[in-house]
């Protein structure tokens, strides 16, 4: 940590930003890797050492990953919320270096309850919107979702009135940064960490299949950059080449297509998670949609072919993560260059932070966010629930009507209903 | 843009000496205290303005300067107010026409001052990106508001239908096409500055933008709901700052030296006694308190309709401690009192906010828009939490869901979900009594004459 934190001074001027133009070297282990490895290791040269090392934590997170899908989705939950709390203290700490910023008074409690306000603000609204039934019949639960909006604002500025009494007379400006640093921050990491969930939500396949394209793309771009790298891609990040670029979309684009075939198969990553009211668990358990059955296509000049209509879409979420994705990380390559860091923290030894290995996965997971809402979902019935029940009685009258009215055009109302209502 | 040259000139000698100095250090770090405390100290009464038009320079001639900066504030502040009458006069149309025209001034005035914080104006790309960004996120804003009120106008044309179908993959690609584009134009040396820049924008989107399209949907709502709380903030101001010219001596806080106690609490219940009367003497008019309204015969808007219970006078007793009698009161007047407080006591964050926002960046005013004001944002910096509050209170506390909108959400789902929706519903109307009840059916025997 001392390395990497120790050049950091603010300036308007960029005099001693020399350092940046060569490409960096192969990095020295950092003083985090395990001794077991270490003692393991110990015969190589070090720039080996720091591939195996890379090496061994790419598998043991890749496992991880696998292991946590099988624990289900509130494990899943509780990884996200994890990763998301980790992500935000990393970005934070590199503002407090930035801004030498540790005495301030108040600044790191005001920075952790803004996280927890807009964090309640988010998962009140996602419990209300998925547990309708369970929030309606528990009496506290039921208060705090009706008046939701007004707690999370109440409590927000509570914090903004705590920031404003904070400022003190020599520090203003050092106080402002850290407070837009902090809502940026808050704008990035939490709201695309609510958009994951909701993904999630969605049937888990909808985060296995965009998280595991987005891991494909980066280690397919390093190994055809590796093998067939020539001509440089961008002046942000010397290590990437064109050849890696395309040959990564390529290969992630297959990847997608058959990581798709085999999810799509098992009603445990199709199905959205449910929570079932009478036995308090969450629940995958459906009829796949028109999604996730196979169809068949017919392909100019081919005989016809047996598809899930997901696979479609994944060669969409699949060029989306190779070809946008990457922005996400010269994003992040540019704000470790403009602030002298090398990695954001050295949490993941060969890796760097938490945030290292996410950047590329925020813009991808809002996308896959939006694509859901645009092409697939409909509007959530118990949210439409909740919305009919709190309407006025006469309004519900004239949407009962109208809904009669349209069930009967369709003929899904038998002629006994019918003649009653 | 004349000013802005000006002030980088050096030739507008309040400010930009300031900023020169600041950045001398070249540091962020304020470590001079010196420099800091000769600021803080109780700003003098400050010189018209060169801004000040002609005429009133003319007129104000013979007074001495003190005076005639108290004169120009009086007079332009007479001027706002009856813009602001006009502008309701003028009708809803207007009204957004309005709030837009000053959500795009704010946010240029904030820009402007980002760039002179960090000497950007060389930035390759920078002025095009923020006045992008604001673009998609307007769009973004607007489409929903579109989407959301003036629905069977959209579902009618067809190029609008398929526009607010895929709103918001639209508007994502936008954005997205903004953000590759911020990656593509960082330039070597200039890293720091350009992120820096990128937030500075973000964040004023997120204040400005977000809740000036707040105050559009209070306005939908029924233009009291923006007239109120607008007012009460202007009263709020008006009179804290009355009662502490005459009453004032105990400082309220150190950030602005000139807010004092009495000012405050003067302020709190004048604004209450005020926000109360003028919740009366508009609750009786149509023309403020029904939704506004898209007629798709007409292509106008309208306000009418027939006025909810909260704008129907209703008895309420008054405590047997106060008089053992009843009142006539619209609920909206109660209303107006939560909204009143609110104002009063929390706006004023909003303005210490403001102060230390310009105190941090050594700055006299957001600009110099309007003479004996400054900018636009000097005036609406209390507004903008008050704004946030109003539309949060309404969505908690006063609007339903609004049911085109549920009926549009149901025709979208599957038929299976329809029906069970359907079922749902027909019990629970039932069980209120809207419904006859199924028992009551009998089965009528086929006629013979079939």
């Amino acid at each position: 940590k001392q390395t990497s934190h120790s050049e950091l001074k603010d300036g308007a001027s960029d005099s001693d930003s020399k350092v940046d133009s060569g490409p960096p070297e192969v990095p020295v282990t950092s003083d985090d890797t395990p001794e077991v490895l270490n003692k393991a290791l110990s015969g190589l040269s070090s720039r080996w050492r720091n591939w195996w090392v890379r090496g061994i934590l790419t598998m043991a997170m890749i496992s991880f990953f696998f292991f946590i899908i099988y624990m289900g989705p509130i494990v899943l939950m509780m990884i996200v919320l994890c990763v998301q709390i980790k992500c935000f203290q990393e970005i934070i700490h590199i503002g407090y270096s930035v801004y030498h910023s540790y005495h301030l008074p108040w600044f790191r409690s005001l920075s952790w309850y803004f996280l927890l306000c807009v964090n309640y603000f988010f998962y009140g609204e996602t419990v209300t919107d998925y547990f309708f039934s369970l929030v309606q019949r528990e009496e506290p639960l039921r208060i705090l979702s009706k008046y939701h909006r007004f707690i999370s604002f109440a409590l927000y500025l509570t914090g903004f009135c705590m920031f404003v009494l904070s400022l003190v007379k020599k520090h203003y400006r050092l106080q402002f940064y850290m407070f837009g640093w902090t809502h940026v921050t808050l704008l990035i990491v939490v709201t695309q960490s609510h958009l994951i969930i909701h993904n999630l939500f969605e049937g888990m396949i909808w985060f296995i299949v965009p998280i595991s394209c987005v891991i494909c793309n980066d280690i397919m771009a390093y190994m055809f950059g590796f093998f067939f790298g020539r001509t440089p891609l961008i002046k942000l990040s010397p290590k990437k080449t064109w050849e890696g670029f395309i040959g990564g979309f390529f290969a992630t684009v297959v990847f997608g297509i058959l990581l798709s075939y085999v999810m799509a198969g098992y009603r445990y990553f199709v199905c959205p998670v449910e929570f079932n009211n009478d036995t308090n668990r969450f629940q995958v358990d459906c009829e796949p949609s028109e999604l996730f059955q196979l169809t068949d296509y017919v392909l100019p000049k081919m005989e016809l072919r047996w598809l899930y209509p997901f696979q479609i879409h994944s060669v969409a979420l699949s060029a989306f993560a190779s070809i946008m994705g990457p922005f996400g990380g010269f994003f992040a390559s540019g704000f470790k260059r403009a602030f002298k860091i090398k990695d954001f923290a050295n949490t993941i030894p060969g890796h760097g932070g938490i945030m290292d290995r996410f950047d590329c996965q925020y813009l991808m997971a809002t996308f896959v966010n939006v694509y859901i809402a645009s092409f697939i979902r409909g509007p959530n019935p118990s949210k439409v629930i909740q919305q009919l029940l709190a309407l006025r009685p006469d309004q519900q009258l004239y949407i009962f009507n109208s809904l009669k009215t349209h069930l009967t055009e369709r003929g899904l109302l038998p002629a006994l209903e019918r003649a009653a209502a | 843009m004349t000013d802005l040259r000006r002030r980088g000139g050096g030739g507008d000698t309040d400010n930009s000496d300031n900023i020169s100095d600041k950045e001398a250090d070249g540091e962020d770090r304020l470590a001079c205290p010196g420099e800091a405390e000769s600021k803080d100290a109780t700003p003098d009464v400050a010189p018209p303005s060169e801004n000040t038009p002609h005429c009133l320079n003319k007129a104000l001639e013979g007074l001495p300067p003190r005076w005639k900066n108290y004169w120009i504030r009086g007079v332009l502040s007479l001027a706002m107010i009856s813009g602001f009458f006009l502008i309701i006069y003028l009708g809803p149309i207007t009204l957004i026409l309005v709030v837009m025209t000053v959500q795009i001034k704010c946010f240029q005035e904030i820009i402007t001052i980002g760039y002179r914080v960090y000497r950007s104006y060389e930035l390759p790309w920078f002025r095009t990106l923020s006045w992008y960004f604001l673009v998609c996120v307007n769009y973004f804003f607007y489409g929903e508001t579109l989407a959301d009120y003036f629905g069977a106008l959209v579902q009618r044309e067809e190029p609008l239908q398929f526009l607010s179908r895929y709103h918001r993959f639209i508007s994502f690609a936008l954005y997205l096409a903004g953000f590759c584009m911020f990656v593509l134009s960082l330039v070597k040396k200039h890293y720091r500055l350009q992120f820096y820049m990128f937030a500075w924008t973000h964040v004023t989107l997120l204040i400005v933008v977000t809740q000036s399209h707040l105050v559009i949907q209070n306005l939908f709502e029924g233009m009291i709901w923006f007239i109120v709380p607008i007012s009460i903030v202007i009263c709020n101001d008006i009179m804290a700052y009355l009662f502490g010219f005459f009453f004032g001596r105990t400082p309220l806080i150190k950030l602005s030296p000139k807010k004092t106690w009495e000012g405050f609490i003067g302020g709190f219940f004048s604004t209450v006694v005020f926000g109360f009367l003028l919740a009366y003497l508009l609750a009786q008019f149509q023309y403020f308190v029904c939704p506004v309204g898209y007629n798709s015969e007409t292509y106008r808007f309208t306000v009418e309709c027939e006025p909810s219970e909260l704008f129907i006078l209703q008895e309420y007793t008054l405590p047997a401690v106060v008089q053992n009698e009843t009142v006539q009161l619209y609920p909206f007047q109660i209303h107006s009192i939560f909204l009143s407080s609110f104002g009063s006591l929390i706006g004023p964050f909003g303005g210490f906010f403001a102060s230390g926002f310009k105190r941090a960046f050594k700055i006299k005013d957001f600009a110099d828009t309007i003479p004996g004001h400054g900018g636009i944002m000097d005036r609406f910096d209390c507004q903008y939490l008050m704004a946030t509050f109003t539309h949060v209170y309404i969505g908690s506390f006063i609007r339903g869901p609004n049911p085109t909108k549920v009926l549009q959400q149901l025709l979208g789902l599957q038929p299976a979900q329809q029906l069970s929706i359907f079922n749902t519903l027909s019990s629970h109307l039932r069980e209120r009594g809207m419904l006859p009840p199924v028992a009551a059916w009998t089965p009528r025997p086929p006629s013979p004459l079939r």
